[in-house]
């Protein structure tokens, strides 16, 4: 596997950038990868950011994991983000394990894996670092900053760092500072590759915890509604109950595919340092408690997306975002979509939020092409 | 699009910030903008209202006026518009003392409950006008709070607001309510609109 990351598309970034943790990092590797083609004005550039365990691959079949790219409902020629009209740029974040500087690189230093070697970072390294991509392709203007959960953390740290640089701003079921339940929820995780023997242990990995890490994730991307009609108590086989800790349930056996199959793509460490950049993440803290200091410059127009069953990111924590936007007189539009789904909603098919997205984009190019 | 419409886009000037509360469609709000250049928001309860608003590139929040004021700040907008809704809210005048706060002047209209055709069906009929205006049966309107012209008036004078301007609308006639003409106009006028401060 290591060998075919190494066939993937990154730059190599020659300058040095000070993390947040004090230590300074250069000539790092960013992977990346872009969809539809930069028009000759470069006005029609979108960077999507990804989640927790996304990758630069968002809309094609990813060749390390031969999976599907994770946005697909999403970006793709005709889609909502259509790439027969838009150039997307998707990077795999700082700490990543997609070909991007994380833990799973060697350190040329000591010729070694990273590991935990690697240094902490936080969500505004992530997207300084994704900002010389923007750079190195020569745009000076976004049409749009886009992305769910962590996604919409960077959007708005984005935004934040560089207000003249994107033409609009879409952050989605996310929030302006990690909440105390979503710290828990993340050193559970944690916790549970921790504890698994084999963590730090030379040539092996924790699988276990790094599953266990996922399921228990897994079932907060859901709902209580979506996870009852879906699997309700359905029995995996259809006969009886076995009496015994196999997985009963069609539930259990669900989570456990969900574990199983993600060790297969991704770093336990990785999954380490990224929900750690996620706890980090307090937008408000970086403006010494108002939040509406961290928007006073932006010249974006925001629009703020919630789902009515996400209860990792309530809406209640979206609009925190518009009402700060709003005292600082930014010009945002918010909308809370209807959706069984959970915080996942914004990686499913939910027509309502794609046909959303797709026309505030749409009114969002044209007016940007009018402009100029 | 409709007079009333019509009437408060002429009050309002070129080129200044709106906030309008209740967009509906967005249909007002797309005029001012596209017409007067003005910088224009809104906020709508209606889901489908809101995205209809985004898609045609409007800044739309969705939320409840009754609640959600409180997040913008005091003389943040040059103007605040309220159209035909502020009978329908739970506490009406702690929401003008909203619009109030955050608009340097506010907008109001409000369907006329003293207009001759609903005083003639309470008279005549002996039950809860219906009109054109007021097309809801008494157990299924959303109007809690039903006024006249007159009482609008009445209620800014004691409560220290400014009317700076009063129009009112009957068919397709718009006209200037005065001192002198109001009686006149509380009976055969449809629809009040107010500029005050």
């Amino acid at each position: 596997m290591n060998n075919e990351i190494k066939n993937i598309k990154k730059l190599i970034i020659n300058q040095s950038l000070e993390l947040d943790c004090g230590k300074i990092i250069k000539d790092f590797p960013l992977a990346y990868e872009t969809y539809g083609n930069l028009n000759k004005n470069k006005s029609n550039a979108i960077l999507a950011f990804h989640a927790l365990t996304g990758d630069q691959f968002c809309a094609n079949i990813n060749p390390i994991t031969k999976r599907e790219g994770w946005w697909t409902t999403a970006v793709g020629p005709n889609k909502a983000i259509d790439t027969n009209k838009y150039f997307v740029i998707c990077a795999n974040v700082l700490g990543g394990c997609m070909g991007s500087y994380g833990p799973k690189e060697i350190n040329p230093e000591t010729n070694k894996l990273f590991g935990t070697t690697f240094p902490v970072i936080t969500i505004r390294d992530m997207v300084k670092a994704q900002k010389y991509i923007l750079d190195h392709l020569g745009i000076k203007k976004l049409l749009a900053v886009i992305g769910g959960s962590m996604g919409g953390m960077q959007v708005l740290q984005f935004v934040s760092l560089y207000p003249d640089k994107s033409y609009s701003a879409i952050p989605i079921a996310c929030s302006a500072s990690h909440s105390a339940q979503n710290i828990a929820l993340n050193e559970l995780g944690r916790q549970a590759i921790m504890a698994d023997p084999n963590w730090k242990k030379e040539n092996s990995t924790p699988d276990k915890g790094l599953a266990v890490a996922r399921m228990a994730a897994h079932i907060t991307y859901l709902s209580k509604k979506g996870l009852q009609e879906k699997f309700g108590r359905k029995l995996q086989d259809k006969g009886s109950l076995k009496f015994s800790f196999d997985a009963d349930f069609q539930i259990e056996s669900y989570l456990r595919y969900q574990g199983a199959t993600f060790v297969d793509r991704f770093d336990a460490n990785s999954y380490l340092y990224i929900t750690r950049a996620m706890d980090y993440f307090d937008l408000e803290k970086q403006f010494n408690g108002n939040l509406s200091l961290a928007f006073k410059n932006t010249k974006s127009k925001f629009f703020v997306i919630s789902f009515s069953s996400d209860w990792l990111y309530p809406t209640s924590e979206n609009k925190e975002i518009v009402i700060a936007l709003n005292a600082c007189g930014a010009n945002v539009g918010f909308v809370e979509i209807n959706s069984d789904k959970g915080h996942d909603s914004f990686l499913l098919n939910v027509p309502e939020f794609l046909k959303t997205i797709s026309e505030f984009l749409n009114s969002t190019y044209n007016e940007a092409k009018n402009e100029k | 699009m409709k007079n009333e419409f019509k009437v408060i886009a002429q009050i309002i000037q070129n080129n200044k910030r709106v906030l309008d509360i209740g967009c509906g469609d967005g249909t007002l709000m797309k005029y001012l903008k596209v017409n007067q250049q003005n910088d224009v928001r809104g906020l709508e309860p209606n889901k489908d209202l809101v995205q209809k608003c985004i898609a045609k590139g409007l800044s739309v929040i969705e939320g409840d006026a009754e609640k959600e004021l409180t997040q913008f700040p005091e003389k943040s907008f040059d103007y605040v518009v309220l159209s035909q809704t502020l009978q329908a809210f739970l506490d009406p005048k702690e929401v003008l003392r909203q619009l109030l706060r955050i608009g340097k002047q506010t907008i109001v209209s409000i369907p006329n409950f003293g207009y001759w055709k609903v005083r003639l069906h309470l008279l005549f009929k002996g039950t809860m006008p219906v009109t054109k205006n007021l097309p809801n049966e008494w157990y299924d309107t959303p109007n809690l709070h039903m006024c006249t012209i007159q009482d609008f008036v009445n209620f800014c004078d004691n409560n220290n607001i400014k009317i700076d301007k009063s129009m009112c609308l009957t068919n397709e006639k718009i006209s200037e309510i005065t001192n002198k003409n109001r009686k006149y106009k509380n009976i055969f006028s449809q629809l009040g609109v107010f500029l005050i401060q």
